[in-house]
């Protein structure tokens, strides 16, 4: 008997929606699950825009050169065919989105607007108002709604990815998820699963940007099942998030860019008002480092200067993780006109006015470029090949990555406001390629064996019952913390070998406690901490993944930082000098050993890396960068 | 002030299942200036002991982005409905009441099921109907600035039900489908493509539990977090509604 195959996705945040949409617009029924209503997801944080080539703006904007800016942002870690496609698909994305009715912002003639986001030269950044990523995602998720009302999609909201469900050739043949609200674990058979489900940010709590949901737990789990995770080491720390207790909110650059000063005062016992110290009292760092960027300096180099000044120097305000970003000597009418939108969320989230007093900001884990790894197939033009079933394949068969958990269009750091066009994008890849495998797939595959089903959803079971039994001394809320502070300063910023070794002992150490928690709650309903307890031990085992991909990568690469390793360019020295040339050759030997995929193995006794090879085959590395 | 300076002071009404009765907690955690509700929810759930010493299971609730964007973290805090992220220890009378937000019915605790709004959405079919989530070659037609910024007020609505609790006319008593899924017939009906479907959204709002069953109270303007001009969108809607009207009566 013939029946229609079915797709799972789970997570439906802008890249889960886009391959839920593209499923169902093909006819084949789609299964979606997340952890809360779908248009809660962590895609509506993202504030600045989305990137598109429309060259609206006079200045000979080309798709080309949006390639380039990505490539090259990245240190051409990224494989480039898939860079490629995203950029010319953008525009493509963007007229559907407004088709949608995304409110994006408008010129005086009524057409899209533009503007100018960080790191590229022209205005190509779509926006709608000062919340992109909630109007974007809820252009999909009210599409996704249309095609729920004809039956095409149905919802699992507040249901929880358990597992992988894999037939006797290892192909994955649906999920095992639990209700978070009466516990029960359930298994669904499909014929593909998708998996959206974001970032892992959570590691580096509270100082994250991140949602609190964005715990990675989902990646780890299909990574502890065979699923090879790539380029871990990569993380983007934002350099100006305002301080909080239970996250760290983003401080568009925009501040900086607009005279914002970064300083802190010279002597970190000072506890004076910031009003009351004097200029000559102040550490004007940014400024001191780089006389030629000052507060402009970009986002990596200046969140290291502000990690220097505070962990390594010691001249953190009043000797904590705090330094100020002032905005108090411009002009108030000025500010409020530029920077309105940032301003406001100081004020909502923080009760001061930076108007008044500076605000107090700290680096924040923002993005992960690594995630899930995936393939692509790249077709005679150079780009991803349409609709092959290999694009966006994670290594296990049936099993599909895209959006945040995948590592694929970043390289070792991502572009200002390509974050939502690679969600979109691939999202909407993995939804083609599914397509492709559904349509491929043998009808007489042989059944899922019930047995093994029955076993693993008894195996969860039991998962759930020994946290339930279990009465250890600790705490789960308080061993994330002890996982976030030791991710913020031994896998942070700036890695040290010695530190990153230190790490994996102490992960491995939190890795036994975390097997040994009180609950404090027997509930059976709705049990939150249960449920937590469960995602901290995958966010422990991805944390390792991180460290340990990052001891192993000895260079400084985008992202990932590793002093002891810089390759110095030498100052005053130009092409033909023989210190440039010895620079020069210095960079290419260092790409030659270290310009490749990190790809971590799950094993019992911790991840397992191995390295491969990147498609450089549009815009191959032949010059070192030198911005001077 | 000065008593507040030494702790924060919290009394919870809790619920251990749907239909169970609810009981009041009361937690006392140590001040701090720039504590939020979530942020000294967190401080509970870490050593969740009341002011007695008992030791109580952690206290549910709902919360993700913490931005005031994602609309999970809406309760009700001292009787008013608002996200908890916002809500400022230093701005707020001692001890803090936290209820669940009204009119949803309670899954635990702070935490209530909201699947009323989706439902509303469903029913007054608040999407574009687009031909498909691909590329047509062409955006969508042109939208004046004037018209963008009144659209845009409306796009920014999280469903955070703040809105609907503090609506005397919603709840489990009535049919009346609540401000929040008006005010998105509103927007797309704005929308150049998505006025085609103009009458099928307000046939969907001018049957029972459609926009006569406002009350005009007006407090659901005054509770959203976003200030979205709910009562004005629900005005546009009844003069849209009354022509709809007179257009099925002579067929127009």
């Amino acid at each position: 008997m013939k029946t229609t195959p079915t797709a799972i996705v789970i997570g439906g945040g802008l890249a889960g929606l886009w391959a839920t949409l593209r499923i169902a617009d093909a006819g084949f029924p789609v299964q979606l699950f997340s952890l809360f209503e779908v248009k809660r997801s962590h895609s509506v944080c993202a504030q600045g825009g989305i990137n598109a080539v429309l060259d609206t703006k006079g200045q000979r904007d080309s798709i080309h050169q949006h390639i380039v800016d990505t490539l090259k942002g990245g240190e051409y870690l990224a494989n480039q065919p898939p860079v490629k496609s995203m950029c010319e698909a953008a525009p493509g994305l963007i007229h559907t989105f407004e088709r949608m009715g995304v409110t994006f912002s408008r010129t005086s003639e009524g057409l899209l607007d533009q503007r100018l986001f960080g790191g590229v030269k022209n205005k190509r950044t779509c926006f709608a108002g000062a919340s992109s990523g909630q109007q974007l995602l809820y252009g999909v998720d009210q599409q996704v709604r249309r095609l729920e009302s004809l039956g095409q999609v149905v919802k699992f909201e507040w249901w929880e990815f358990l597992s992988l469900l894999k037939d006797a050739d290892g192909v994955c043949r649906g999920i095992l998820a639990m209700d978070l609200k009466s516990l029960e674990i359930r298994a669904f058979p499909a014929d593909v699963v998708v998996i959206a489900t974001g970032g892992f940010g959570q590691i580096y709590a509270p100082k994250t940007t991140t949602s609190s949901h964005c715990t990675g737990a989902a990646a780890s789990r299909c990574y502890q099942q065979g699923a090879w995770f790539a380029n871990a080491e990569f993380f983007q720390f934002h350099p100006t998030a305002m301080i909080g207790r239970d996250k760290n909110r983003l401080m568009s650059e925009a501040a900086r860019g607009e005279g914002g000063r970064i300083w802190t005062p010279r002597d970190p016992r000072d506890a004076r008002a910031p009003n009351a110290i004097p200029e000559a009292e102040r550490f004007y760092f940014l400024e001191e480092f780089f006389p030629a960027y000052g507060n402009t300096v970009s986002r990596d180099e200046a969140s290291r200067a502000i990690w220097h000044v505070t962990r390594e120097m010691g001249l953190g305000i009043q000797g904590t993780d705090r330094v100020y970003l002032d905005l108090t000597h411009l002009d108030r009418a000025f500010v409020s006109g530029r920077l309105g939108a940032i301003l406001d969320i100081y004020r909502k989230f923080a009760g001061t006015d930076p108007l008044a007093a500076p605000m107090e900001i700290f680096p924040a884990a923002h993005y992960p470029m690594g995630g899930l790894w995936v393939d692509f197939e790249r077709d005679a033009d150079g780009g991803m090949r349409p609709d092959s079933p290999r694009n966006q394949a994670t290594n296990l068969p049936g099993l599909y990555a895209c959006g945040e958990c995948d590592y694929a269009y970043h390289g070792a750091n991502r572009l200002g406001a390509n974050s939502l066009l690679s969600a979109s994008f691939s999202g909407r890849v993995a939804g083609e390629s599914v397509v492709s495998y559904l349509k491929g797939l043998d009808h007489r595959r042989t059944p899922l064996d019930q047995a093994g089903v029955a076993f693993e959803i008894a195996r969860q079971q039991r998962l759930n019952q020994d946290l339930m039994r279990s009465n250890g001394p600790e705490n789960p809320y308080q061993l994330h913390q002890a996982l976030g502070a030791l991710m913020t300063t031994r896998v942070g910023v700036v890695r040290v070998n010695s530190e990153l070794a230190t790490a994996l002992d102490e992960l491995r150490e939190l890795e036994r406690r975390a097997a040994s928690v009180a609950l404090g709650d027997s509930s059976a309903w709705t049990n939150q901490t249960l449920v937590f307890a469960r995602q901290l031990q995958d966010m422990i085992r991805l944390a390792m993944v991180v460290a340990k991909s990052a001891l192993e990568r000895d260079e400084c690469r985008g992202a990932h930082h590793k002093p002891a390793f810089k390759i110095p360019l030498p100052e005053g020295k130009f092409a033909g000098d023989p210190e440039f040339e010895d620079y020069r050759a210095r960079w290419r030997a260092n790409n030659d050993r270290w310009l490749k995929t990190t790809i971590a193995e799950f094993s019992a006794e911790g991840p397992r890396i191995h390295d491969e090879e990147i498609d450089l085959s549009i815009y191959p590395p032949t010059e070192p960068r030198d911005y001077r | 002030m000065p008593a507040n300076r030494m702790s924060i002071r919290f009394k919870i009404r809790r619920q251990d299942a749907p239909g169970s009765p609810s009981y009041w907690q009361e937690f006392a955690i140590p001040y701090a200036p720039d504590h939020n509700v979530i942020s000294a929810l967190m401080v509970v759930q870490n050593n969740p002991v009341t002011t007695d010493g008992q030791r109580v299971a952690p206290v549910v609730w709902d919360r993700n982005c913490m931005e005031e964007v994602c609309g999970s973290c809406a309760m009700l805090i001292n009787g008013v409905p608002r996200p908890s992220c916002s809500a400022l220890i230093d701005s707020l009378t001692q001890p803090i009441v936290l209820e669940p937000l009204p009119k949803f019915p309670v899954v635990r605790d702070l935490l209530v099921d909201r699947s009323r709004i989706d439902e509303g959405l469903r029913r007054v079919r608040a999407w574009i109907e687009i031909d498909g989530a691909w590329d047509t070659h062409e955006g969508a037609p042109r939208i004046s600035p004037i018209e963008w910024s009144a659209n845009y007020l409306y796009s920014r609505c999280m469903s955070c039900g703040c809105c609907l609790s503090a609506c005397p006319q919603f709840g489990p008593h009535s049919a009346f489908i609540g401000p929040a899924a008006l005010a998105q017939v509103r927007l797309m009906n704005a929308h150049p493509t998505g006025r085609y479907d103009q009458a099928e959204r307000l046939h969907a709002i001018m049957g029972d539990g459609g926009i006569s069953d406002c009350g005009n109270a007006q407090n659901c303007v005054r509770v959203c977090p976003k200030a979205i001009p709910l009562t004005t969108a629900i005005g546009e809607l009844g003069r849209q509604t009354t022509v709809q009207a007179v257009k099925d009566l002579f067929g127009g």
